[in-house]
């Protein structure tokens, strides 16, 4: 895949996308709940794009609103892989059936997401059932077959109850049945934060080789940053429902713009026993999505606030090629040899 | 004498498949101030070794005789496994040594006010007066940087986020002043930035209260920024033991070489991700020989006939690989 902006195509457009969420129960009666609010974001067709943050940042949902899994709220997605090119507000039903097709989703957890009363061969084969894709039951046991063998089951074991397999196998299993219908975009969510890192490499590997072999687009959804460091190309950072910077995986881990990506970056332990990290360490929890602050949603937390941080949230701007980001103070604390300083800890 | 001297420790369950392993042969010891990684992937038997400490495993866990736990206490060497009643182990549970979880929503009670429950622990193992022990846990709560302690001491577990919920389950492990404390995957359900926090918390209060600590967890970037000392378990056993520099930087067993290798490292983006071939095989069907003998690069024929004894590579770094121990004149 190509990595300059010119002739590269998205496949996911969003532009202004919010999803709220009105919470009726208890205490929260009738609040709402930005959980995205305001994202633009290119997703370059071919690529592997990380969406880190988190927990509670908004990174699920906003991988959700792209397989329209989630009402949206206000803004827009385009969606447009080459062959089709649809808005996901406004869908029929014949599309969105089409896009379901093409848009798939990989869960976190390989125990829950299989069910145990069916066969591997009866679990890879559902969606193609479901949404008619084959005519014969030969022609669906040749698919399950040829997509098993891709995702490098041993295909024996198709017979079989999901029971009997390991995490790593049972991952891959769920990665056969989201691309059994042949998709090309794939929302994969914290897929593999339940796996051993002895075999998490192995499944990264194998996404890896599924994205070049069958030209699959992949929305890597994780707080892991140096899982996503390895296998990314492009990066976006979300806190509290808004990207706060995006950059191609390289340039975000060598010279992170936005505070609070250079405060994940730092938190991330190092195998070097002796490394003494000298980082700010970042204080505080991310604050509630139903009570945001004001101003920047990160002030709360960030070490570089100034009065403007507390009333006026920054937009997204461009620092360079393809280098977004949403802070203010970006352009001084770029030249601020603390800040710099603080950013290069990673490895040092 | 150690803190905590674990020898031979070889522990069975009973289940309607037939008897499995969990824990064979392992032996390790900790002094007061020192901080044990214990590493592995699920079905390492790494939980149930620190819960067989506190004699936590449920009733179809069956010693081997010759296993022992000795515990130094100010009263003397207390033998763990040799305490039958509860009455007897509340020496050791929470008293002298205290246990963090993984999952700190479910180790509180929901429907019990945090201060209550770290109020009850402390009266039942400490001879003190409920109003002694509610300054005492403020005091606690504090220290682990609650803000606005005395507040949060009336709250339940839900009004916690996470990452507070885990200082309140430290406080609260601590506030007993244990020799030793067992943290079980104490940072896995954090955020990387929380995380932080807690490793620093931890390193912290290891130096203030200078107890002995084995940390439990699968991430061992984590272990090297918080261990002293490593103890690595696969299938049950212990395959490898050292400081932490010696074992990450010269690992000796080949599945610690692979563990290692897997790990994606953040300063070398084009370092490869070399997975360890295989799966863990079930506890049921475990290989003879040695029990990495499955998914070892370096497999040879005496790997599958017996079992590799443990070997002195360098100081206190001991492994158990033929292949490894004959190549660097392991003793």
């Amino acid at each position: 895949m190509s990595d300059t902006a010119s002739d590269v195509k998205s496949i996911i457009s969003a532009r202004d996308l919010s999803v709220h969420f009105t919470l009726r129960a208890g205490w929260f009666a009738n609040q709402s709940l930005k959980a995205v609010e305001a994202v633009d974001l290119d997703i370059p067709k071919g690529s592997f794009f990380g969406l880190v943050g988190e927990s509670g940042s908004g990174k699920t949902t906003l991988g959700r609103a792209f397989l329209k899994a989630v009402p949206i709220t206000r803004g827009s997605v385009q969606f447009a892989d080459g062959e089709v090119d649809y808005n996901l507000q406004d869908l029929s039903k014949a599309d969105l059936k089409d896009y379901r097709k093409r848009a798939q989703l990989i869960f976190q957890d390989p125990y829950a997401a299989l069910s145990p009363r069916m066969t591997v061969r009866d679990i890879i084969a559902e969606p193609l059932e479901v949404m008619g894709l084959t005519s014969s039951r030969e022609e669906t046991d040749e698919r399950v077959r040829e997509i098993a063998a891709k995702c490098r089951l041993n295909l024996e074991h198709l017979r079989r109850f999901p029971h009997a397999f390991s995490g790593g196998q049972r991952q891959r299993i769920s990665i056969a049945r989201a691309l059994v219908s042949n998709p090309d975009f794939i929302v994969a969510d914290e897929s593999v934060a339940a796996l051993d890192v002895s075999i998490q490499a192995d499944i990264l590997n194998l996404l890896k080789s599924l994205r070049d072999e069958l030209g699959l687009t992949f929305l890597f959804i994780s707080h892991d940053l140096s899982v996503v460091a390895h296998i990314c190309d492009h990066v976006a950072v979300m806190y509290l429902g808004r990207l706060v910077e995006t950059a191609p995986t390289r340039e975000l881990f060598a010279a992170p713009r936005h505070p609070y990506t250079k405060a994940l970056l730092s938190a991330i332990p190092s195998l070097d026993p002796d490394h003494v990290s000298t980082a700010q360490k970042l204080e505080g929890e991310i604050p509630s999505p139903t009570n945001p602050p004001p101003g920047c949603k990160f002030h709360t937390r960030c070490p570089f606030v100034i009065d403007r941080c507390r009333v006026e949230e920054p937009a997204l701007e461009h620092s360079g090629l393809e280098h977004d980001v949403a802070c203010h103070r970006w352009r001084e604390l770029a030249e601020d040899p603390i800040a710099r300083a603080m950013s290069r800890d990673v490895d040092a | 004498m150690s803190l905590l001297t674990v020898d031979n420790l070889t522990l069975q369950f009973d289940t309607d498949e037939g008897r499995i392993t969990a824990v064979d042969d392992v032996s390790f010891s900790i002094n007061p101030g020192e901080v044990l990684g214990l590493v592995g992937e699920s079905g390492s038997g790494k939980s149930v070794t620190a819960k067989a400490l506190m004699h936590l495993n449920p009733g179809n866990a069956v010693y081997d005789p010759g296993s022992k736990i000795i515990l130094d206490l100010d009263d003397g060497p207390v033998d763990v496994l040799s305490l039958k009643s509860n009455r007897d182990l509340k020496v050791v549970r929470g008293g002298a040594v205290s246990m963090i979880f993984q999952e700190p929503m479910a180790s509180f009670a929901p429907a019990i006010t945090i201060g209550d429950q770290m109020v009850e622990q402390l009266v039942l193992h400490k001879d003190i007066t409920e109003k002694e022990a509610t300054t005492h846990s403020i005091d606690m709560l504090e220290r682990v940087g609650i803000s606005d302690a005395e507040k949060r001491f009336n709250q339940y577990a839900f009004e916690f986020s996470g990452g507070m919920r885990q200082r309140a389950m430290i406080a609260m492990a601590l506030s007993t002043k244990p020799k030793l404390l067992i943290a079980d995957e104490p940072t896995t359900a954090l955020d990387v930035t929380i995380q932080a926090q807690v490793i620093d918390l931890m390193k912290d209060l290891v130096k203030e209260f200078n107890m002995g600590i084995i940390f439990i967890t699968h991430d061992l970037a984590v272990i090297a920024q918080t261990a002293n000392r490593v103890a690595v378990m696969y299938l049950g056993k212990m395959v490898e033991q050292g400081p932490v520099r010696d074992v990450i930087r010269d690992p000796v067993h080949p599945y610690t070489q692979g563990l290692l290798n897997a790990i994606p490292k953040i300063d070398d983006l084009d370092a490869p991700l070399t997975p360890v071939p295989g799966d863990i095989p079930s506890p049921l069907e475990r290989p003879a020989g040695c029990v990495f003998n499955t998914r070892c690069a370096r497999i040879e024929d005496r790997c599958t006939q017996s079992v590799p004894t443990i070997k002195t590579y360098s100081k206190d770094h001991i492994g158990a690989c033929f292949v490894t121990a004959d190549e660097r004149g392991a003793t």
